[in-house]
């Protein structure tokens, strides 16, 4: 039975706890989704303390110290250039969550709108909009991402942008879809019919209802994105030191994989645990919020 | 479905010119001279101009766009300035190699994800359920770059049982050829895994509350034969038109791979191109991929359509 | 255990097989070459394969000394523009053609008039070749210049067949046809190249392979970790931070050289506006405060765990035609921070442009934390490569981390970079004495007079500092402990005559 909202036309709902309340319970049921979002409320947690938690400041060399293995001075050792592994991990966090964030962040606001006006307004803005995004889609995404940013020129943030524009596709092919399918439904024929003009229709009606696979979409989004950065970083486009990000200290690490491995194990353990976290996290929100698994 | 197949196909071409502007503008937008990067060291002033020439660099970018294009029509789908090689050529040379290691990936994938999404759907709740999810979705998480390099270090270095690198046609030594194979399909197959799992177990969950299989098992039949011969056929088509939809990002996930594990594929040959300012290889290369991807979609559309007659409407 | 017996197998097929004639010479590289046509080649490791497929009208040694190859002898006439090679008798191309006087003219005039050729450059200074006799020819040149043997070291010296390459046209690359020791068989781009003996090569004894294999692994880890699983028996451009752990192992054996090129900074001086907007670019004294401010073996130790040999000038220490009056400085903040006080920025700052390969950016941050011990601010910008070029032509930069790869001639390191308008010339460095000592020693045919020439430069280039040298890479071969003839040349190429796998 589909999750209906109120409509219009009929009654006034009863009281009884509204489908978000509903799928919220559902989530908290699903413990592999709870034991992400703990994983990734302490990665924020990680990222927000940086400046109280980490021991050292990330950015400080030491001829000394290079490439030591870890001790008590340094719990996940040193890296190339005498700086503590630890403090750059707890530093990159916020490179990391920032790229997750953003970048989806960035396709989320131009793919919806995108998505509702193809799906809205049907056409050959339709047809155009359909064209360009497939266009889009067919080419690998991690060759348009290198594109742009290279284009841009290494940095996190541009790294970020050539992220979000590359996944841009996907959200307006998704908001698109949801569109068409809502479209249909009763109370949108109405509040039509009432002659709500369509830019009130798409945001009061269609668009909460997008909502739900949106919020699917884009925390496994975060979760693609992040690994997105990490690869731009291995081919040099990311972050760039001395600044930390666990993608560029995995590109630097790979140099030394053999003799100082703990350069590589820590930030990519890191983008593991998180990335996982996020993709468990999503996975329970789907769960939780398609209305067809009961 | 013939009508369905026409408009399909009508939609196609305009698709592939704006995959074939969309890849040209991207060459184009790439910062810096590539006469100079591709003069090499010495960057002799007269084989810059003579590069510049040949490339057409000075003239405005639709008539570049028109030389290109034109090339492409008539087959010609010109040259890689930095090796002096047909793109066709390269093309043509590379293909069996990426299409073996999308083959082998897949293989992979299939092989953990269908058995990790019928263990999760059937086990629903349970912690087979979240066992097999963090399994599957453990493949995904992991930057391949990385798993490539762990792989190398302990399969290749320490304990000498596979190659480090490289690539042997199977037409030369099959069992060379499958040693070099098998990290690389695992790495990108084990991306793809994930996603596998994940609409297998939907789609059996979907189909093992549905009426036939209940009526299956109140007929008495065990869980398992209900699982494997109810249930699983109808989840399977589904799943099975989404994994030729995953070639897209097989062919992402590949640029990575094959760069760690030095594999003589499309995605090693992209990324060396892209970096070298190499354009005509990016944008044949590119051109080619969507095509067969855009190809590919139009083929699982319409095996969808046809399994499933709900959705001619 | 699995790895002793990996490298008894090696040996016991060797036992079988008898003289070492049926092996295959593995060989990893860091690269994937460029075409293989020495006439458009542009690439330092496309040079390293065409060591084992070329040969070339003359060699250097481990000395940079130029030896003979398909050359027996030479002489300048007396006024110098005039240089006569006496060849050998005795060598075919790949293709069965005899190479004589002939094929060296139509090889010279290929470099020069082919469209796309990367050697006209190098060989402008010839203006005809004559066929003396077949085993004779000399070169005309408009004027001396003394850094043409280097050339005929190089690239412009390899020959080709001239039946082959009129018959290819402008496909010669894709079919080389050469007069080296070994013969083409196949390329698969960015997967393999594959040489075979050439059985009627005129040093045969050199030969001891059956069959040679390049493959470019790009991943350093990766191309040791092929080396160590017994998958290569040679490797080029190991890291250096993987040397320690190879000394220790005695399947394999380490080989460093230092390298003709060098590694540097180079300072917009006058490029571009840039250059007078920025108080690095503007003030030689803060340039040299800027070089007081690094430690150079500080750098080399963490850079490149001390694999590499500091420097000031464009050659190495060791190099004939180094400045030895002038060494370079040791570091010295307080004379750094004085200078800058006199210059009126206690705290200046620029942009260094960083290419983003592994290298560079170590520099980068290594040299942005010591000079701010002086109080400099360097900001580190990083930069594509193919980018950074565009940038450093326009100069539109500050400074910028670039390395040369080197030629045998110190001519090579220089002229290019500090002549007037030269094309390689990023700083932007312009003064006609340079210039002059730059062409007195192409065109003095003595040492000793180069020798003083290049001092003048020095002294110039030195107080001007458009480039601030660090310092000389070592190049890095690691490999199997059973081959042997591994030659120590500078310049980094492997030449395969002599190799064998024992």
């Amino acid at each position: 039975m589909a999750a209906v909202l109120p409509s219009p036309l009929t009654a006034p709902p009863r009281p009884r706890a509204g489908p978000w309340r509903l799928a919220l319970r559902r989530l908290l049921r699903r413990k592999a989704a709870m034991v992400g979002l703990a994983v990734v409320l302490f990665f924020v947690a990680l990222a927000l303390l940086a400046p109280w938690i980490a021991p050292h400041d990330p950015v400080a060399t030491s001829w000394g110290a290079v490439r030591k293995a870890p001790s008590a001075a340094y719990w996940f050792g040193t890296d190339e250039l005498g700086r503590d592994v630890l403090s750059r991990v707890v530093w990159g966090t916020q490179a990391s969550l920032l790229a997750g964030v953003v970048s989806v962040g960035i396709s989320l606001l131009l793919g919806v709108p995108i998505g509702l006006a193809a799906g809205f307004l049907g056409g050959w803005v339709d047809g155009l909009i359909s064209r360009v995004t497939d266009a889009f889609l067919a080419c690998p995404f991690l060759i348009l991402a290198i594109a742009l940013a290279a284009f841009l020129g290494p940095s996190l943030s541009n790294a970020m942008i050539a992220i979000g524009v590359s996944a841009t596709p996907i959200f307006v092919r998704l908001t698109r879809g949801q569109v068409l399918s809502v479209k249909v439904e009763d109370y949108v024929e109405a509040a039509r019919a009432v002659g709500n003009p369509p830019w009130r229709i798409a945001l009061r009606h269609v668009l909460p209802n997008v909502t739900a696979p949106l919020i699917v979409q884009s925390t496994l989004a975060i979760a693609a994105a992040v690994i997105a950065e990490a690869s731009l970083s291995f081919l040099g486009l990311g972050q760039q030191p001395p600044a930390p990000s666990w993608g560029s200290m995995l590109n630097t690490a790979k140099n030394y994989m053999d003799n100082a491995p703990w350069m590589a194990i820590w930030p990519g353990l890191s983008i593991f645990l998180l990335v996982l976290a996020f993709n468990l996290l999503g996975d329970g929100l789907r769960d939780a919020l398609d209305p067809r698994q009961r | 479905m013939l009508e369905y197949l026409f408009k399909r196909l009508a939609t196609i071409v305009p698709t592939l010119v704006f995959v074939s502007m969309l890849i040209f503008g991207l060459q184009q937008l790439l910062p810096g001279d590539p006469a100079m990067i591709l003069a090499g060291e010495d960057q002799d002033p007269a084989l810059i101009a003579h590069l510049r020439a040949k490339l057409h660099l000075d003239e405005p970018l639709p008539l570049r766009y028109a030389y290109w294009i034109g090339g492409v029509l008539q087959g010609d789908l010109g040259e890689s300035v930095r090796t002096q090689q047909p793109v066709l050529d390269l093309i043509v040379q590379k293909l069996p190699v990426t299409i073996e290691l999308a083959l082998l990936a897949m293989a992979v994938a299939l092989l953990i994800g269908i058995p990790t999404g019928i263990i999760a759907a059937v086990g629903r709740d349970t912690p087979w359920d979240y066992g097999a999810t963090v399994f599957a979705l453990s493949g995904l998480s992991m930057p391949n770059f990385w798993l490539g390099i762990l792989m190398i270090l302990l399969f290749s270095v320490q304990l000498g049982w596979l190659p480090a690198s490289g690539y042997v046609s199977p037409a030369e030594d099959l069992r060379a050829n499958l040693a070099a194979m098998v990290m690389p399909a695992i790495v990108l197959g084990t991306g793809i895994a994930a996603v596998l799992m994940r609409h297998t177990r939907s789609a059996m969950l979907q189909v093992l509350s549905a009426d036939y299989v209940r009526t299956a098992r109140a007929k008495g039949l065990s869980e398992r034969v209900v699982v494997l011969r109810h249930a699983l056929r109808n989840a399977l088509t589904p799943v099975i038109t989404l994994g030729a939809l995953e070639l897209g990002t097989l062919l992402s996930g590949a640029v990575l791979t094959e760069q760690v594990f030095t594999i003589p594929g499309f995605g090693k040959l992209i990324i060396d191109a892209v970096f070298n300012r190499d354009y005509a290889v990016v944008q044949g290369v590119v051109l080619v991929t969507a095509t067969a991807y855009i190809v590919l979609n139009l083929l699982a559309d319409l095996a969808y359509f046809a399994v499933n007659p709900r959705l001619r409407h | 255990m699995k790895t002793n017996f990996r490298t008894l197998l090696p040996a016991i097929a060797l036992a079988f097989a008898g003289a070492a004639q049926a092996q295959t010479l593995r060989i990893g590289l860091a690269e994937d070459p460029d075409a293989l046509d020495p006439t458009t080649a542009r690439t330092f490791v496309g040079r390293i394969v065409f060591a084992a497929l070329c040969d070339k009208l003359v060699d250097v040694d481990e000395k940079l000394n130029i030896v003979p190859q398909l050359a027996t002898s030479w002489e300048w006439s007396a006024d110098n523009k005039a240089l006569t090679m006496k060849l050998r008798n005795d060598v075919l191309f790949h293709d069965g053609e005899k190479f004589d006087a002939a094929a060296v003219k139509f090889n010279i005039e290929r470099h020069k008039t082919f469209q796309g050729s990367n050697r006209s450059g190098e060989l402008r200074p010839v203006t005809s070749v004559d066929v003396v006799d077949p085993l004779t020819v000399r070169f005309n040149l408009a004027a001396p210049f003394s850094p043409l043997m280097a050339a005929l070291a190089d690239r412009a010296g390899m020959m080709v067949s001239p039946k082959a390459a009129q018959a290819a046209g402008a496909g010669f690359a894709a079919k080389p046809v050469c007069a080296g020791p070994y013969r083409f068989v196949e390329r698969v781009a960015q997967d393999r190249i594959v040489f075979e003996r050439f059985p009627q090569y005129w040093d045969k004894g050199a030969v001891n392979f059956e069959r040679i294999t390049y493959t470019p692994v790009p991943d350093a880890t990766v191309r040791l970790a092929n080396l160590k699983s017994g998958q290569f028996d040679f490797i080029e451009r190991v890291a250096s931070s993987d040397i320690a752990g190879l000394k220790n192992d005695s399947r394999f054996k380490v080989t460093r050289i230092t390298e003709i090129g060098y590694q540097g900074i180079t300072i917009n001086i006058g490029k571009s506006d840039k250059a007078q907007a920025n108080p690095l670019g503007k003030d030689a004294r803060v340039r040299e405060a800027f070089e007081l401010s690094l430690d150079r073996e500080g750098i080399v130790q963490v850079v490149m765990d001390g694999e590499a040999t500091i420097g000031n000038q464009w050659v190495a220490p060791n190099n004939a035609f180094y400045a030895k009056g002038l060494p370079p400085p040791q570091r010295d903040i307080a004379k750094a921070k004085a200078l800058l006080q006199q210059a009126g920025v206690p705290n200046p700052s620029f942009t260094l442009m960083t290419p983003t390969t592994s290298d560079a950016q170590k520099i980068a941050q290594v040299v942005q934390a010591m000079a701010k011990e002086a109080g400099f601010d360097v900001k580190i910008q990083a930069t594509e490569f193919a980018t950074s070029l565009n940038l450093a032509d326009k100069g539109d930069f500050e400074a910028y981390v670039l390395a040369w790869s080197g030629r045998a001639d110190p001519d090579g390191n220089i002229y290019s970079f500090v002549g007037c308008k030269q094309p390689l010339n990023y700083a932007g460095i312009c003064q006609p004495e340079i210039d002059e000592q730059l062409n007195a020693a192409r065109t003095a045919s003595n040492v000793a007079a180069r020798q003083t020439a290049y001092e003048q430069v020095a002294s110039r280039v030195l107080k001007d500092r458009p480039i601030v040298y660090l310092y000389h890479r070592n190049w890095l071969y690691a490999y199997n402990a059973k081959l042997s003839g591994i030659r120590s040349i500078p310049d980094g190429l492997l030449r395969v005559q002599g190799l064998k796998l024992n």
